[in-house]
């Protein structure tokens, strides 16, 4: 059976591995190649790898990073961040990226979706989803979150899987940072409407969260960042836990 | 011919190849990326790699002469996923003749979430790329097409239907999963096929 998959986010800035706390207020923890290795061996499915500074400063991530991740680790990974242009996914694909992100872009400029799915299959595009939930409206935000964006999660996520997305990353900004666990409720309404993965992502706290967003939340796959890289939780134990909870996992 | 000791992969105009390549040199193995039809003949080992579209991608086979090349192999041939379809006698995605090395016909998934997309277990191994796997043990998948399970299939899998994590006919082995994202079991698998 199809496990369910623990996916450690890794916020990238200047080369190295920082954590937010609703996407501000950085602390630097280290380098990102080595957090990959480590959270690789402890049993992560996958790791995303999320440069948190290139939308908002317009930098690029650093294809030489990608290139010694892929060279070292051997589990899938995701790039984000600051991908605006078909030629920049080409860049991270090159290097050795298995999937990019898209977020801002994909608001900006929505054919963008199609064209990557078109050149480098509907498996490497994730679209990421930032929206927080307003007078019950769930309302996309970009910019790392400080944009709204003019669109409805439920609207914009069908639309960018007709797109040609392969997976979607759904962070509720009401959730993210909180650890009081994730936006369940509305994860399995999405995860209902939708054909292709559902990544869940925002308020993992406690293993019994990662319980709730698959049994409850019917996501495919959770992310998270700070509970993993301050140790709080660990995947093995994680992963223990959830397999005596009869959540299909890799063990 | 004479054949040396090389391994090649097969370059073409899309997917991942460096992750193949990263994934050999983990092993200890230098493999040379070509397109080169004398080169990929003389190699020791062939690995047809991939992720990519079906149509798209046979078409620029067919272009370099490789598809004819790769059918005339006798060294071990591996394909990975795309690579793997390719090998077979058609696929529904973009309704695509493909090379007929397996006389299985490549399907499209109608049930579960598409594409099939993460780590899943893998049963009634066969093989000798198998002969150092346990039964269910788990692989990295994406894909959203599929070689239904039949008598070229050395290992199943399932997402909602049954269908083959792997295949093999005398020298040409493929599979499904990707060995070079599957962890210390996919490094496994490669290490077999570099064996054999």
């Amino acid at each position: 059976m199809l496990a369910k998959r623990i996916i450690p986010c890794l916020d990238v800035k200047d080369g190295e591995v920082v954590k937010g706390i609703n996407f501000r207020n950085l602390k630097n923890i280290g380098d990102p190649v080595e957090h990959g290795s480590y959270y690789s061996s402890a049993g992560a499915d996958e790791l995303v790898y999320l440069d948190i500074t290139a939308t908002n400063e317009k930098r690029k991530l650093l294809s030489g990073l990608v290139k010694r991740i892929a060279a070292e680790i051997s589990i899938p990974f995701t790039v984000g961040g600051g991908i605006n242009e078909i030629s920049d996914a080409g860049t991270l694909l090159d290097a050795g990226a298995d999937k990019i992100s898209v977020n801002s872009a994909a608001i900006d400029n929505p054919e963008l979706v199609d064209s990557m799915a078109r050149l480098f299959g509907t498996q490497f595009v994730v679209v990421a989803i930032d929206a927080k939930e307003e007078n019950g409206v769930w309302k996309v935000y970009a910019g790392g979150g400080t944009r709204p964006a003019g669109r409805e999660l439920f609207e914009w996520a069908k639309e960018v899987q007709e797109r040609g997305a392969g997976e979607i990353l759904f962070t509720s900004m009401n959730h993210d940072g909180t650890k009081k666990g994730f936006a369940c409720k509305t994860l399995a309404a999405l995860s209902d409407i939708l054909s292709i993965p559902l990544i869940a992502s925002g308020g993992a706290g406690k293993k019994e969260h990662f319980e709730e967003v698959f049994a409850r939340g019917k996501a495919d796959a959770a992310l998270a960042a700070s509970v993993f890289h301050y140790r709080e939780i660990e995947i093995p134990e994680l992963k223990r836990y959830l397999h005596e909870k009869n959540i299909t996992v890799r063990l | 011919m004479m054949k040396n000791e090389k391994t090649v992969i097969i370059k073409y105009n899309a997917g991942n190849i460096s992750s193949v390549w990263f994934a050999l040199a983990r092993l200890g193995v230098e493999a040379e990326i070509t397109t080169d039809a004398g080169t990929i003949r003389k190699a020791g080992r062939v690995i047809f790699p991939g992720v990519g579209e079906a149509s798209s991608t046979m078409k620029y086979m067919r272009e370099m002469g490789l598809d004819s090349v790769l059918r005339g192999l006798s060294q071990p041939v591996l394909g990975i996923c795309l690579g793997m379809h390719l090998m077979c006698s058609s696929s529904e995605e973009g309704n695509t003749p493909c090379m007929g090395i397996f006389d299985s016909v490549v399907k499209r998934f109608v049930k579960g979430k598409v594409p099939h997309t993460g780590w899943n277990s893998i049963s009634s191994l066969k093989g000798p790329l198998f002969a150092n796997s346990s039964e269910n043990s788990y692989f990295y998948f994406v894909h959203s097409y599929y070689v239904p399970a039949d008598k070229f299939t050395t290992a199943v899998c399932d997402h909602e239907t049954p269908f083959a994590a792997a295949i093999q006919k005398d020298n040409f082995f493929a599979t499904q999963f990707h060995p070079e994202k599957s962890g210390d079991e996919g490094e496994k698998v490669l290490k077999q096929f570099l064996e054999i």
